[in-house]
């Protein structure tokens, strides 16, 4: 439970400015502030969104949903680098769901190596015109957006603060505010007279905070550029972290559900004669679509839950793999959704070039963080509902529950604790809802519903199934033509039904994220989206369709490049430069990070660029054959994104994107067979250990113009360069995932 | 049926059938929340705690079985008293998610109790039992050698 709520008497908030609404984002013409979502009991005064002050110091409001990127201690650092206050002194929580914590940079999009904001998601909020009222409400944790959302309205939060602090000091002591200085969470006058900024709170909380401050610039941070200490390391190295299945109140029982298995589908019947009686059981509730066994413990719930006789209705898609792939394929036969690129003449150049084609299949994915789906709710007939749930959109969650509960949005209260991972799966609300729905039954009662491994691994929002048709022509050595045809079911589209009721038409550039507007001057340039209606529950999966757009795109460069009878690092170097220099410096840098050209022998190696969330990154693997199999044993990461807030969280990043990118590409696979997901529990779906994991070297540029995305773009490059390292090392080119399909890993 | 056990040196009387896993009397009954629930069959390891200074896997030994004095992250340090492994993972930053980093570092003090300078080799064979889904293996390699270091004297 976050101590938002428990915002005491004690506690003075300090009005800061326009901040909420008016800055950071563009086009918002109305400086006006968004209604400030802390609720204060009374005495507190004007409130500020990202930063309390009281007794016990600084708190410090990071809005997006802590899952392991790391953002909450970014975020925080931003407001503590301007507000001058020692970093041990910082504590760091989510806040309530509000208006106020909007992510604007998930509605401009990102940039292109163009420079431009006319890459993907501008696509996505420009055919969402007609829902941006709702989506301007969106809190969202997601998309690699929170430092490019966050970079100037938190420092100009810490500002503002810290201005409002001095006019405060100014008044008490009757000097000139320029004559004061800041430091750690305290303003200092000329004579030495300290000042700390609780003592100054509550007269700060009745000034006007400064419509504009001046901001540092970099050469005076102190905590941004550097490796900073995560505020919530200490808390998960001892098990005093809480996430969502962590939370406890009192009273409270534990319930498990089971779903249809085939999604989407409804109910015909159930029988719980034989759970009833069960050891624990409390209660078996109806839901329509499945069931939920509430008793006095977790497992007993699920024991009951395994007694239960359900008679299931069918998917409302094909029953099998096979077949769901040949609808995704029959989408090439339609004409394009989208050809947002299309440069020089690719037919003409076909024509005259030695020219190559390739079929690439990517299955559909599992997100399979390591805290299984769940969610606690609390439910008081026609006055609040109450839902604590790690989740990255928990606005879309609150609106819904509220139409569950019959209350109005206001009175649906949801709490974000952390997040055992989310990698996308989190952004979806149907645990909230799940949990609401339970709840509603049991008024009065706060009742956890705990999701089994095998529910959560069969009840995904799963990484489409896709498939790609290139073709390519080289001469002189070098690319002459790429032409690449990628057929999906659409992410977006099926997202935003669920969120908003309402599916953009047109096209969905999104769907081509990873392959558009990649960094390669290739003169004939064309790439084209196909989309496939399949009814399987798809949605946001680390970085979304780059994650397979990266592997065929790059995978294609690399037959490209062996075709043109180059080195592939050397032939992308080529195009990478006459494009945008700064992506050429990152393929540069991963070529002598792992002596690229000195390949020791008996080795494989693959390298792979992708520009994703506008972020170039290079990856090289490594891979040697061993007795009990091939085994991945290094890689190199080389990045740029414009500016490094914390290298030390980036490096982490881009190692965890890494790694979650091979696992996917070694083993990862979900298929169906009778309507039915065929995985249940980790040993069906095994990502990398710690045997069978790369060490890995990452390098952090910081050439490009702006700021990039961190959390996803080590993802999309990671499956092709395994791939063209295993081509390297056994000249097998596998161009269907996963990998495992076509060679024997060490397991 | 009461069931009692020692759990991070407290007694505790158990009111739950002999066959609930120890994992969900800790978590729900003891209201110890630090070993994590992650898949139920024993392939994840984040329910990781130790029976006798053994690592076991909570989520497979029935309450019934328990032959003795249970220790779980809570019982090995606290935020404002670090246990020498805990301290390195701190060093190291190792946690991303850190949903599985309780059972990551039940797993790593059994290891050092029984290898006091584990091999790379050793760290494989050890650790593989315990999934990461944020991909932190390099620094929770990082920080086991270096608590082996430290409770040397190093």
């Amino acid at each position: 439970m976050g101590r938002v709520a428990k915002y005491t008497r004690r506690a003075f908030l300090v009005a800061s400015v326009a901040v909420a609404g008016g800055v950071g984002f563009g086009v918002w013409q109305y400086k006006r502030t968004l209604p400030n979502p802390l609720e204060p009991d009374a005495g507190a005064v004007a409130l500020n969104p990202f930063l309390i002050i009281d007794q016990r110091g600084v708190t410090i409001i990071g809005p997006r949903a802590e899952m392991g990127q790391g953002t909450q201690s970014t975020l925080a650092a931003l407001v503590a680098e301007e507000l001058d206050v020692a970093w041990e002194d910082v504590r760091v929580e989510h806040g309530p769901p509000a208006q106020a914590y909007y992510n604007s940079a998930l509605i401009a999009g990102h940039k292109t190596y163009k420079h431009d904001d006319a890459g993907v998601m501008t696509g996505l909020a420009k055919a969402a015109a007609e829902v941006l009222p709702k989506m301007l409400g969106m809190q969202v944790t997601g998309g690699s957006t929170a430092m490019i959302d966050g970079f100037e309205k938190m420092r100009r939060a810490g500002a503002t603060a810290r201005e409002t602090l001095k006019l405060a000091a100014a008044r008490q002591l009757n000097v000139a505010v320029s004559t004061l200085r800041t430091e750690d969470g305290a303003v200092i006058a000329p004579d030495g007279t300290t000042l700390s900024y609780a003592s100054l709170a509550e007269a700060a909380a009745k000034i006007d905070p400064p419509g504009d401050v001046t901001l540092k610039p970099a050469s005076d941070w102190k905590y941004l550029g550097r490796d900073m200490p995560r505020a919530d390391m200490v808390a998960k190295c001892t098990g005093t972290a809480e996430f969502g299945a962590d939370v406890r109140l009192p009273g409270m029982r534990f319930a498990t559900v089971r779903i249809n298995p085939r999604l989407g589908g409804g109910m015909v019947s159930f029988d719980a004669t034989a759970a009833r009686d069960m050891a624990g059981v409390e209660a078996i509730l109806d839901l329509g679509d499945g069931i939920a066994v509430v008793a006095s413990n977790t497992w007993l719930a699920m024991q009951a839950a395994d007694a239960v006789e359900i008679d299931w209705e069918s998917a409302p898609y094909p029953e099998t793999t096979d077949e769901i792939l040949q609808v995704i394929a029959a989408a090439f036969e339609d004409k394009p959704n989208a050809v947002p690129q299309d440069l020089g003449d690719v037919e003409a150049a076909m024509a005259t070039a030695t020219t190559i084609e390739a079929e690439y299949r990517v299955p559909y994915l599992a997100h399979a963080t390591m805290e299984p789906m769940n969610a606690t709710a609390l439910f008081e007939p026609g006055e609040r509902l109450d839902i604590w749930c790690g989740n990255q959109a928990p606005l879309v969650a609150r609106d819904k529950a509220a139409k569950i509960a019959g209350l109005k949005k206001g009175q649906v209260h949801v709490h974000v604790p952390f997040l055992g991972g989310g990698f996308g799966r989190r952004a979806e609300a149907d645990a909230a809802l799940l949990a609401a729905r339970v709840a509603v039954q049991m008024p009065g009662v706060p009742i956890k519903v705990m999701w089994s491994r095998e529910e959560d691994m069969r009840h995904d929002f799963y990484r489409p199934a896709a498939v790609a048709r290139m073709r390519g022509a080289v001469a002189d050595g070098t690319a002459l033509a790429f032409d690449g045809r990628i057929a999906a079911p659409s992410v977006t589209r099926q997202s935003m039904q669920r969120i908003a009721g309402f599916a953009p038409p047109g096209p969905d550039k999104e769907h081509l994220a990873g392959a558009i507007d990649q960094p390669y001057a290739i003169p004939n340039y064309r790439i084209a989206g196909h989309l496939a209606e399949v009814a399987v529950p798809i949605g946001f999966w680390r970085s979304v369709a780059s994650s397979f757009n990266g592997f065929f795109h790059e995978s294609f460069m690399d037959e490209l490049a062996h075709a043109a009878k180059r080195d592939p690092l050397e032939f992308r170097l080529e195009l990478a430069e006459a494009a945008h220099a700064p992506t050429a410096r990152v393929l540069e840098t991963v070529a002598r990070m792992s002596d690229w050209k000195n390949k020791p022998d008996g080795v494989g190696r693959g390298v792979a660029m992708t520009w994703s969330f506008s972020t170039p990154v290079a990856e090289v693997v490594e891979v040697r054959d061993s007795a009990d199999g091939i085994r991945i044993t290094r890689g190199w990461v080389a990045c740029d994104v414009g500016t490094a807030l914390d290298p030390g969280n980036i490096r982490a990043q881009m190692q965890s994107g890494m790694i979650f990118g091979l696992s996917a590409a070694v083993s990862g696979e979900i298929t169906f067979d009778g309507g039915e997901v065929e995985q249940f529990n980790f040993p069906d779906y095994d990502p990398l250990r710690m045997h069978t994991a790369p060490q890995i070297e990452v390098q952090v540029l910081e050439n490009n113009m702006f700021l990039g995305g961190v959390g996803e773009p080590g993802t999309p490059p990671a499956a092709a360069a395994l791939a063209n390292a295993l081509f390297d090392l056994t000249g097998t080119r596998a161009r269907e995932l996963p990998l495992s399909k076509s060679f024997d890993f060490l397991v | 049926m009461t069931t009692r056990i020692s759990v991070n040196g407290m007694g505790h009387e158990v009111d739950l059938p002999g066959d609930v896993p120890l994992l969900w009397v800790l978590r729900d009954a003891l209201g110890l929340t630090g070993s994590k629930f992650g898949c139920g069959i024993g392939a994840c390891g984040a329910c990781t705690v130790h029976v006798n200074g053994q690592a076991v896997r909570s989520c497979q030994v029935a309450l019934e079985d328990v032959d003795g004095p249970v220790t779980t992250i809570e019982g090995i340090g606290s935020p404002d008293d670090l246990a020498i492994l805990q301290a390195a993972w701190v060093e190291h930053q190792v946690a991303q998610c850190g949903y599985c980093q309780s059972g990551q570092i039940m797993q790593a003090a059994s290891l050092l109790a029984e290898v006091p300078d584990p091999t790379d080799a050793q760290i494989d064979e050890a650790m593989q039992g315990n999934l990461c889904r944020c991909g932190t293996y390099n620094r929770i390699r990082a920080a086991i050698k270096l608590a082996a270091t430290r409770m040397q004297g190093g």
